[in-house]
């Protein structure tokens, strides 16, 4: 009795993990039908849950719009897009297998995202590999797309498949060297960054244009992103008389910063990338009044283009802001979107049985006005849209301050 | 201005924190050799109950006066799920190979973390947390925050109250009788259940007034900050000596001002400032660790079973 019971479970275990191995291999044909439509789906990466969620929510969610729009709008006839999210918790190694599968799903066509730079370093090989274009609304590290020849002047394109709409770093800590020296006029910064992919070259190309400029870095050290308590490395900064802080990081680590700089009776500015400039910001650090950050393009707020994107969003009744990149993302996407119409309409009408070469190779000819502007790729694949805004924190809330394109120091 | 004294006052208050967090480490280890790594979620769930009580006060209720309220709510969130673990995920062990609790912790440590994330509202980020407003105090050179007097305070009135609990009570001699030999102690007719539980509950109420002093000093919460802070409080009740309520303490404030002197200093060693700088500190803070044990491998005030709590 007990021995056949035990073959019965075997049997029904086997029967069903071969329906469900079923389940997993489709034919490839670029995407299975959905009554008269096909379904071409867009992967989304990014940390949905942890420190950075308020900004990979924003990214999850301004996705879907695109893709809701793009279907509503019809856009591509006879093709509905679907977002598939996955949640890479801002960890590489999450993210690399995300990746896989992205690409073992065979109606993925396209992948936005992710939000690190450190966790698109280990999703593009694979994604190249597979052929499926990246589209990145978040990753500014110069070395992605150009190599780390980039500081020699040595430019590489690194993966066929990579694209971003965000500009890299080495332009944003220009524009921030820029302003900090030319527009804030201040000379003594002190430089501190959290030894990521992001924030390390965002310090680095702060430093290297603030100092061609004649200004002078008058400290420098490095944070445990992890860490919420940073009065020691404060504590540190008071006898250098520094007249500002640039942080090369991301906004947990940068509200306590900010905080803990001002608590020491230091009354001087923090200033960061796009990585602070989120409303989580002055909502943590209760001091956040006069600190500065930069971020990719105009501000979403005053561009016309942006209007319709931010009634659509408000619509739409998502829980979570939008945040820093959600008008970058919608571009992104909607980029893919660009690529599969073009994708189609070379093909019939039909999305291609070669969905993913398809898509790559309309990457390259996608050329449209988007949420933050113009969007088209350079040979680089890196956006050719290197306007830049400085914020600065005014009532508890970023105030754009000035845009314009960084003058290379 | 000098910045000794400041670094000292920055390594005292966080020392301090870690201490009171050790404190739960020592006092369970000492009595059952457990070492509940799920304690960092529970002082974690803490922070959350004593912002919990904060967000359902009135509106211009002032923060002197909520303090105490957050106190007691986070102590009783902490104190309910440190011994609802004892009860659910480690009584049923109890005897069990060593490995079996240890996984059982990590586990718990993740179902709380989720638990918060998932229920608490916009949890999934770091929250704010009230702070104290006003200039800093100055004492003895240090600029010391407001917010970081309350650990200052709260960390010697603990330590007073668990020492004279200990040695003056009876439930306090019951305890260092299981922490000696709990077979003996409970033909002593010793209820070693519930000196066990008493011990978690402690180890949790303290945790729970470390997560008010740390909400106080950063202004935010998060359900991640059990990780880093309950690896830095273990790390102290190792170094002072694993199983000794004042070598917790004392652990904690070596292991803060270790951190924030190395922090301060050790960049300024000439060939040293690639290794200096807050990133380091962790680096030279567990060499510490490794070096005490080299040559105390019990910690700094041992770990003696007479000298256990």
């Amino acid at each position: 009795m007990r021995q056949r019971s035990i073959i019965a479970i075997t049997a029904a275990l086997a029967a069903g993990s071969l329906t469900l191995t079923a389940c997993g291999s489709r034919d490839d044909d670029g995407g299975s039908s959905n009554g008269d439509k096909t379904t071409v789906v867009i992967g989304l990466d990014a940390p949905l849950s942890g420190d950075l969620s308020a900004l990979g929510l924003g990214m999850k969610n301004s996705a879907d719009l695109a893709a809701k729009t793009a279907n509503k709008k019809e856009f591509v006839k006879g093709v509905e897009f679907k977002i598939e999210a996955l949640d890479d918790q801002a960890q590489p190694s999450v993210g690399q297998q995300n990746a896989q599968k992205f690409i073992s799903n065979k109606d993925v066509l396209g992948v936005v995202g992710p939000l690190n730079s450190s966790v698109s370093q280990q999703m593009q090989k694979p994604l190249n590999d597979a052929g499926l274009t990246q589209v990145s609304p978040a990753n500014t590290g110069t070395e992605l797309t150009q190599g780390d020849g980039w500081k020699t002047g040595d430019r590489v394109r690194q993966f066929k498949t990579f694209f971003r709409t965000a500009t890299t770093d080495e332009i944003q800590g220009a524009f921030a060297a820029d302003y900090l020296f030319n527009k804030a006029k201040l000379k003594k910064v002190y430089l501190i960054d959290d030894q990521k992919t992001y924030g390390a070259g965002l310090a680095a190309s702060f430093k290297a244009n603030f100092t061609k400029f004649g200004g002078k870095i008058v400290g420098t050290d490095h944070i445990n992103p992890d860490d919420r308590d940073f009065n020691a490395v404060v504590a540190k900064i008071k006898k250098t008389g520094a007249q500002a802080l640039y942080y090369g990081g991301e906004y947990p680590a940068a509200g306590p910063l900010s905080q803990q700089l001002k608590d020491s009776g230091q009354n001087i500015p923090l200033m960061g990338g796009d990585g602070i400039y989120s409303g989580e910001f002055p909502k943590l650090n209760k001091k956040a009044e006069g600190d500065l950050a930069t971020s990719v393009g105009r501000p979403v707020e005053q561009l016309p283009s942006a209007k319709t994107f931010i009634a659509d969003y408000k619509a739409a009744g998502y829980e979570d802001d939008y945040e820093a990149y959600g008008g970058l993302t919608y571009d992104a996407t909607w980029a893919i979107i660009e690529a599969v119409k073009l994708a189609v309409e070379g093909n019939d009408g039909k999305v291609p049985s070669d969905g993913r070469k398809a898509v790559l190779d309309g990457m390259a000819k996608v050329k449209f006005d988007g949420v933050t502007g113009t969007i088209s790729f350079d040979e680089f694949g890196d956006t050719t849209n290197h306007t830049m805004t400085a914020y600065k924190i005014k009532d508890n809330a970023w105030a754009p301050e000035f845009s314009g394109e960084p003058k290379l120091g | 201005m000098n910045e000794l004294p400041q670094q000292l006052a920055n390594g005292l208050i966080l020392g301090a924190m870690y201490g009171l967090i050790a404190i739960g480490y020592t006092m369970v280890y000492g009595i059952v050799q457990l070492i509940n790594f799920a304690h960092g979620e529970i002082f974690m769930v803490g922070g959350f109950g004593a912002l919990t009580v904060w967000m359902v006060l009135p509106d211009g209720f002032g923060l002197g006066a909520a303090v105490p309220l957050m106190i007691i709510g986070g102590v009783l969130v902490s104190v309910a799920v440190g011994t609802a673990a004892e009860r659910f995920a480690y009584r049923p062990l109890r005897g069990a190979p060593r490995l079996a609790p240890l996984i059982t912790a990590i586990g718990l440590s993740i179902v709380l973390q989720q638990a918060v994330w998932m229920w608490f509202p916009d949890a999934k980020k770091d929250v704010p947390f009230p702070r104290f407003q006003g200039d800093p105090v100055d004492i003895l050179g240090a600029n010391i925050q407001r917010g970081d007097l309350f650990v200052l305070i709260a960390a010697p009135l603990c330590m007073i109250a668990l020492g004279l609990f200990v040695n003056k009570t009876r439930s306090g001699r019951g305890m260092q009788a299981t922490a000696q030999d709990p077979d003996t102690a409970k033909l002593m007719g010793i209820n070693t259940d519930r000196i066990i539980v008493m011990a978690f509950a402690i180890g949790a109420a303290f945790a729970a007034v470390a997560a008010v002093a740390y909400g106080l000093k950063n202004g935010q919460v998060g359900f991640q900050m059990g990780f880093l802070m309950g690896l830095k409080a273990f790390t102290a009740a190792v170094l002072g000596g694993i199983g000794n309520i004042y070598g917790a303490m004392l652990g904690g404030i070596v292991l803060g001002v270790a951190e924030s002197l190395a922090t301060g200093y050790i960049g300024d060693i000439p060939g040293m400032d690639l290794f200096g700088g807050g990133a380091w500190k962790d680096v030279w803070a567990f060499a510490l660790l490794i070096l005490v044990l080299l040559f105390r491998p019990q910690g700094l005030l041992g770990e003696r079973v007479a000298d256990r709590a």
